[in-house]
């Protein structure tokens, strides 16, 4: 660790703060329907939408309709993209002549897309045409984003409303969201990207004769476009295979910067936007805190580990100075890949600028524990915000546990049914993780897939159904996940941890929609102070580490004294 | 339900005209007339040839140039049309196995201190960097396969190192096509 690389952080943090409130407030305006500067552009294109569609903008939806259309719309995007990916030989821009998808990998893919999950079992510049990645992948970064933002919307009017039925409408804040917030956003930091080298061309890939007069392939493509939205809209599905690591994705120290704070803008911003919107920016506030909290000491576990090094190969004559460079680009350096890991597994991102399961044991079981702790920090456009205010809802019924009084959350009643849909949904996530990692470890054509051997096999299994059940999408690339066991387990994976939370979560919305709102009295426990920062904080660790510091002693904390031991696998 | 399926369709459809096509193809547009290098790989070129691209690495073996960081792509290193890492996990004994033999060959060369990134694979499989240490390690080596002054090569890989934006973004490294093509004469 040096002084240089906490300054490089401290200034991505300075960076995130000075961005989060006019962001913040904005996207309070643009979603709630008020005119902002870009109206005059976009408002008619929204109600061409409208029109087209046969949505009346005025009618809102009970949370069950909210949730029927959340799930039509994710169907039919995920058969529009089945569909592409699948007839991919017979569709335009296709200059490398890539085949179509076998089923199970485009079954897969598409899942991945439409649950904001974007885990890759393929290598985009060996298997996606351009126009799979444009019309195919590059929508579903904008929509399943924006369908995210729609829950968290319809979750906030839930504690703005007292005594409502109706949560909004999900085409509408749908809508919204893709024209008034992802897409400007995009267009702008697209273009900065192709700056600072980022190609974009329809073009296929250039033949080069090497300096030595070899024959070099370069994959090229519409890149900037597609990094843009895969950071705004958390989703980490890369154009090529090795995603922010590759220098088409990711050329500078400077276009790192500006794929962490893109991955982390929106997703932040829209935690100040709550705050905002429920009339309480010190709430927003609490949760942001929470937030950083993780996401620094995270960040720090990581530069400590990484930087330590790994004894096994100074063993071997390399110099411990620059700390494990396997997997790991020069240009970044040891702080802001450590920031790059905690970021997008804190968020559900999943893009990574460094090979993962080639980080230190230590180093690697922070990015795993983030995910395991919910994607809560600040998570997934919009799943991440719902996700913390379900952390909320059992904070506040722990604490009224402890003082005996019916917990409130911005004066909306916690009561029985509230809590029984937020533990369905915190459930899922061990469910999904652990049930499936458990069945791939005891498989013998599952634990065939692994990459190393001994504690880091368990952990590459434990780390795929973490990403996926968490819609995160990075990896411990050593498995070798494009089989029909994995792509089919990893599918199911992520669509529960989509889907049967954001149900729940639209349950919660509705129940709490009904209520009427209380006004604080001197019994209400404060929740946008640092008490409940720190008790909140304190759930989800205490959550997280009840489920999975079992398996987790059993991967990277195995592997760490292994590695200290010196044996290798 | 048809009153949930027909925006569900029409949705999907109108989205991907706007944010699949459109988007892309403006962004295009746009990165073509304001950036067309850039847009179009960064590509180097001597004559009609394209020697590579400025962001991308390339293998190197000649004593006479400077050697990259090792790479596993598939086929060969440094294969850029299918970036990848080793993904070995840190007590891969396939991963100690190969950095052995990367310092035994470093050793062979001359280096006596073995940087890091000298004998470990990016994540890329393309890093086009080595760190100034590695750079400087090989000083020797390509200065006596050249017939050079040590201290010409030297302030040549002074010259390349490129240093930290503002003093703060990024970490100082060698691009080592952009100094084997100083090198040759050929930039």
């Amino acid at each position: 660790m040096s002084v240089i690389g906490w300054l490089q952080l401290a200034l991505l943090f300075l960076v995130m703060l000075a961005l989060v409130k006019p962001l913040g407030l904005y996207m309070a305006r643009a979603l709630s329907g008020e005119r902002t500067f870009l109206s005059p552009v976009l408002g008619p294109v929204e109600r061409g939408f409208y029109a087209a569609a046969g949505v009346d903008p005025a009618r809102e939806q009970g949370w069950l309709a909210y949730a029927f259309s959340l799930l039509a719309f994710s169907i039919a995007g995920f058969a529009a993209l089945y569909a592409i990916l699948r007839l991919q030989a017979f569709l335009p821009l296709n200059p490398q002549g890539f085949g179509g998808l076998a089923p199970h990998l485009a079954f897969n893919t598409a899942v991945s897309f439409v649950t904001n999950t974007n885990w890759q079992s393929y290598g985009g510049e060996t298997t996606m045409s351009h126009f799979s990645q444009m019309a195919g992948l590059t929508v579903q970064n904008f929509v399943s984003a924006a369908a995210g933002i729609a829950v968290a919307l319809a979750l906030t009017r839930a504690f703005v409303r007292s005594g409502a039925t109706a949560l909004g409408n999900f085409w509408v804040d749908m809508t919204r969201a893709t024209l008034h917030v992802l897409l400007p956003l995009a267009v702008v930091v697209a273009l900065a990207f192709v700056l600072m080298g980022l190609p974009q061309t329809l073009a296929g890939s250039v033949a080069a004769t090497t300096v030595e007069g070899a024959q070099q392939t370069i994959a090229l493509g519409p890149i900037a476009s597609q990094e843009a939205i895969k950071q705004l809209g958390t989703n980490g599905g890369g154009f090529l295979n090795v995603n922010a690591a590759h220098p088409f994705e990711n050329p500078t120290a400077l276009s790192n910067y500006l794929n962490i704070v893109a991955m982390l803008g929106v997703s932040a911003a829209l935690v100040y936007a709550f705050g905002q919107m429920v009339g309480s920016r010190r709430q927003g506030w609490a949760f942001l805190a929470v937030t950083a909290l993780f996401l620094i000491v995270g960040t720090g576990a990581v530069y400590w580990a990484e930087t330590s090094g790994n004894p096994v190969l100074s063993a071997l004559g390399v110099d411990p100075a620059m700390g494990n460079m396997e997997g790991k680009e020069v240009r970044f350096g040891q702080a802001m890949t450590a920031a790059y890991a905690a970021a997008t597994t804190g968020l559900s991102d999943g893009g990574v600028n460094a090979m993962h399961g080639s980080l230190t044991p230590l180093g690697g079981l922070v990015p795993m524990f983030l995910m395991q702790l919910g994607e809560v920090l600040p998570g997934g456009v919009g799943s991440g915000l719902y996700g913390m205010v379900v952390f909320a809802i059992l904070a506040v019924f722990v604490a009224g546990l402890m003082v005996g009084r019916t917990p409130e959350l911005l004066g909306k009643k916690i009561e029985a049914r509230e809590m029984k849909y937020a533990m369905l949904a915190v459930l899922i996530l061990p469910l999904a993780i652990l049930g499936f990692s458990a069945a791939s470890a005891m498989l013998p054509f599952a634990v065939a897939g692994i990459g190393t051997g001994g504690p880091h096999g368990l952990s590459e299994i434990l780390y795929a159904f973490t990403s996926a059940a968490g819609n995160n999408g990075s990896a411990f690339g050593g498995l070798t996940a494009n089989t029909p066991w994995y792509n089919t387990t990893l599918g199911i994976a992520m669509l529960l941890g989509r889907f049967a939370y954001a149900v729940p979560v639209l349950a919660i919305a509705g129940s709490l929609a009904a209520k009427t709102r209380v006004p604080a009295s001197a019994g209400t426990f404060p929740t946008d102070g640092p008490l409940f920062v720190g008790l909140l904080a304190g759930i989800i660790v205490i959550l997280g580490g009840l489920q999975f510091f079992p398996a987790l002693a059993l991967g990277p904390i195995v592997e760490h004294f292994a590695m200290l031991a010196g044996q290798t696998f | 339900m048809l009153s949930t399926l027909r925006p569900a369709i029409v949705m999907v459809v109108l989205m991907t005209m706007l944010t699949g096509i459109a988007y892309p193809l403006a962004i295009t547009g746009v990165a073509q007339v304001a950036a067309p290098w850039e847009a179009n790989g960064s590509l180097i070129r001597d004559g009609e040839t394209v020697v590579g691209s400025a962001l991308i690495g390339q293998a190197f073996s000649d004593p006479r140039h400077f050697w990259p960081r090792p790479s596993v792509t598939a086929d060969a290193p440094y294969n850029a049309a299918a970036s990848t890492g080793s993904n070995l996990g840190p007590t891969s004994a396939a991963l100690s196995g190969r950095v052995a033999a990367e310092v035994g060959r470093l050793r062979a060369a001359g280096l006596t201190a073995i940087p890091a990134d000298a004998a470990t694979a990016s994540g890329s499989g393309l890093d086009p960097h080595i760190s100034p240490e590695y750079a400087k390690g090989q000083i020797a080596r390509v200065a006596a396969a050249r017939g050079m002054a040590e201290a010409d090569l030297a302030a040549l890989v002074e010259r390349q190192t490129e240093g930290r934006l503002l003093g703060i973004v990024g970490e100082p490294r060698v691009n080592v096509l952009q100094l084997n093509l100083a090198l040759d004469g050929r930039n």
